[in-house]
């Protein structure tokens, strides 16, 4: 905002009026500019202090930057990410529509996954699906510890506490379209199934797709709390490097700059597909 | 002349509150029945009965001879499933006070949604009619246009294209001109006076007394659920039987 103002103020023109009434003089915003120029100084301090300090071993992180083990590791990030979004708002968009449902079973159903799922941390819940086998030793007569591995645990436990959420998300997207909108596909005989795909979903991505962007990320963050159960993430592919070499914080910024990467590419991608859904309304912000 | 829309002793009630309290109605095939009163009177959830977006508690409603949103089994009304009711919505049209266009859709899209999807009609083939319609009802050039770039008055006006584009047996239209800007509410009607004279049966609830005087050929007068009077507008209108009629005539002519 400030950027903006400044540059406006910087335009304002010093053409007298011609019909000789008095000129406009915008307020002088000293404040602004003083702000402005010590958050500068502030960061470039901040920058260069990061910049000429050898701990960093910038030398190093580029070394590993493409390493093999590095990029093994955000592959399965990146693959653990898109299973986790897929399998969690399909599961989402299941608990939402039972939410909905005029089946008071379906509805106390779907409160009670909601309500249980986003009560347990996520990292107590991994812990608890690694350790299921002290439960149940044996699933359909094979060894539990077997069926279910590392990997396995991760995404059943991600999905689990990704659908909770995905739930809101989705319900509050469909409470967002107007209920004149159904009423209309009904008068004009349109089946459920349409109604539901071809006009409530549509309008209903628009409320959904920003919190979504968020869970995606957040998602493609939080998969790194599955190194606690030694899966071979990003996170957990740079620990394994830095136990061998104790180059701790450069193998740390190659996970940090892979995240920042990676964030930043699905924000562009959140900018189209909210473009997209946009059509039709003049207003996109 | 036959009956298009028989509704004979319809009751409503949405809690304790009784909204229709025992309509009669009949509505004859080619003719206009203009429906006035003041609000709460039940006029609007009478309309909503006939496409069986409401669901009546007691009575029947027809249409074309067809049984709304049940079947009679021995001394029963039983509820029809859903996509028999569907099916015979697209045989009535409905204009919504708010137009409800989709707003994702463009003009074109939201005629030829239910033609292509319901009706299974080829896009090109309901990409054509639905053109015909725009240009019936003067926006030939809004056909790729989206909803929020139209008027109020454009926005009723492809909302009754839409309606039409099933070809009802009979139109209904929900106050289609309360939402409009006064400017905009002359446009709207003229499309219905011009349905009007080609015969299109209709039913519409509306507070323009002028389009009632000259549009219709019944006027009904509904208050506190029932209907107090109905007759030809010269009747309704300028000579009417009931003080309530009178009182409620003083106040909006």
């Amino acid at each position: 905002m400030s950027s903006d103002t400044l540059a406006q103020h910087a335009a304002v023109p010093e053409t007298p009026d011609k019909a000789g009434t008095p000129r406009i003089v915008p307020q002088r915003r000293f404040g602004q500019w003083t702000a402005a120029a010590a958050v500068l100084l502030l960061l470039a301090l901040a920058a260069n202090s990061v910049l000429r300090n050898d701990a960093f071993q910038w030398g190093v992180v580029a070394d590993y930057f493409t390493s093999t083990a590095v990029l093994r590791g955000l592959w399965l990030t990146l693959w653990l990410t898109a299973v986790v979004m897929v399998l969690g708002f399909a599961l989402g968009t299941l608990l939402a529509a039972f939410r909905l449902s005029a089946n008071p079973v379906l509805r106390a159903v779907s409160w009670g996954y909601v309500w249980l799922f986003r009560s347990i941390p996520i990292l107590v819940q991994l812990l608890l699906w690694f350790n299921i086998g002290a439960l149940y030793p044996q699933i359909f007569g094979v060894k539990t510890v077997d069926l279910l591995g590392p990997v396995t645990v991760a995404i059943i436990g991600l999905t689990l506490h990704e659908a909770a959420y995905a739930a809101e998300v989705v319900r509050g997207g469909i409470l967002s379209v107007d209920r004149g909108q159904i009423e209309a596909a009904q008068a004009l005989g349109l089946s459920r199934r349409r109604r539901w795909w071809r006009i409530v979903l549509p309008q209903a991505m628009r409320s959904i797709v920003p919190p979504a962007g968020n869970m995606l990320i957040g998602t493609l963050k939080g998969t790194s709390i599955v190194s606690v159960i030694a899966v071979q993430d990003l996170l957990y592919s740079v620990q394994l490097v830095y136990h061998r070499t104790y180059q701790v914080i450069p193998l740390l910024m190659v996970a940090t700059v892979w995240y920042t990467v990676v964030t930043s590419l699905l924000g562009v991608g959140q900018y189209y597909v909210e473009k997209h859904y946009a059509r039709g309304t003049e207003r996109t912000r | 002349m036959s009956v298009m829309v028989d509704i004979r002793s319809v009751h409503k009630s949405f809690g304790p509150l009784q909204v229709l309290k025992g309509i009669d109605l009949a509505v004859r095939t080619g003719e206009v029945t203009v429906i006035l009163g003041p609000s709460g009177s039940g006029k609007s959830t009478l309309l909503r009965t006939v496409n069986h977006l409401e669901k009546v508690d007691r009575g029947t409603i027809s249409v074309d001879g067809e049984l709304i949103g049940y079947r009679r089994s021995g001394d029963r009304l039983r509820e029809l499933p859903e996509r028999e009711v569907l099916r015979q919505r697209t045989r009535i049209g409905f204009v919504f006070q708010n137009f409800h266009l989709f707003p994702h859709l463009t003009v074109l899209e939201n005629i030829t949604e239910a033609p292509v999807s319901v009706l299974g009609r080829p896009r090109r083939a309901a990409a054509e009619a639905a053109r015909r319609l725009l240009e019936r009802v003067g926006l030939a050039d809004k056909a790729g246009a989206y909803p929020g770039q139209l008027s109020g008055g454009q926005r009723q006006r492809v909302a009754i294209a839409r309606a039409l584009a099933l070809e009802p047996r009979v139109l209904l239209f929900d106050e289609p001109t309360s939402a409009l800007d006064p400017e905009l509410v002359g446009e709207v009607l003229d499309v219905i006076r011009d349905l009007a004279r080609q015969g299109t049966t209709m039913i519409v609830v509306t507070h323009e007394i002028g389009f009632a005087r000259e549009v219709a050929d019944t006027v009904v007068f509904m208050d506190d659920g029932r209907i107090v009077e109905q007759g030809p507008p010269g009747d309704v209108l300028d000579r009417p039987q009931h003080e309530r009629t009178r009182a409620f005539l003083s106040k909006v002519l």
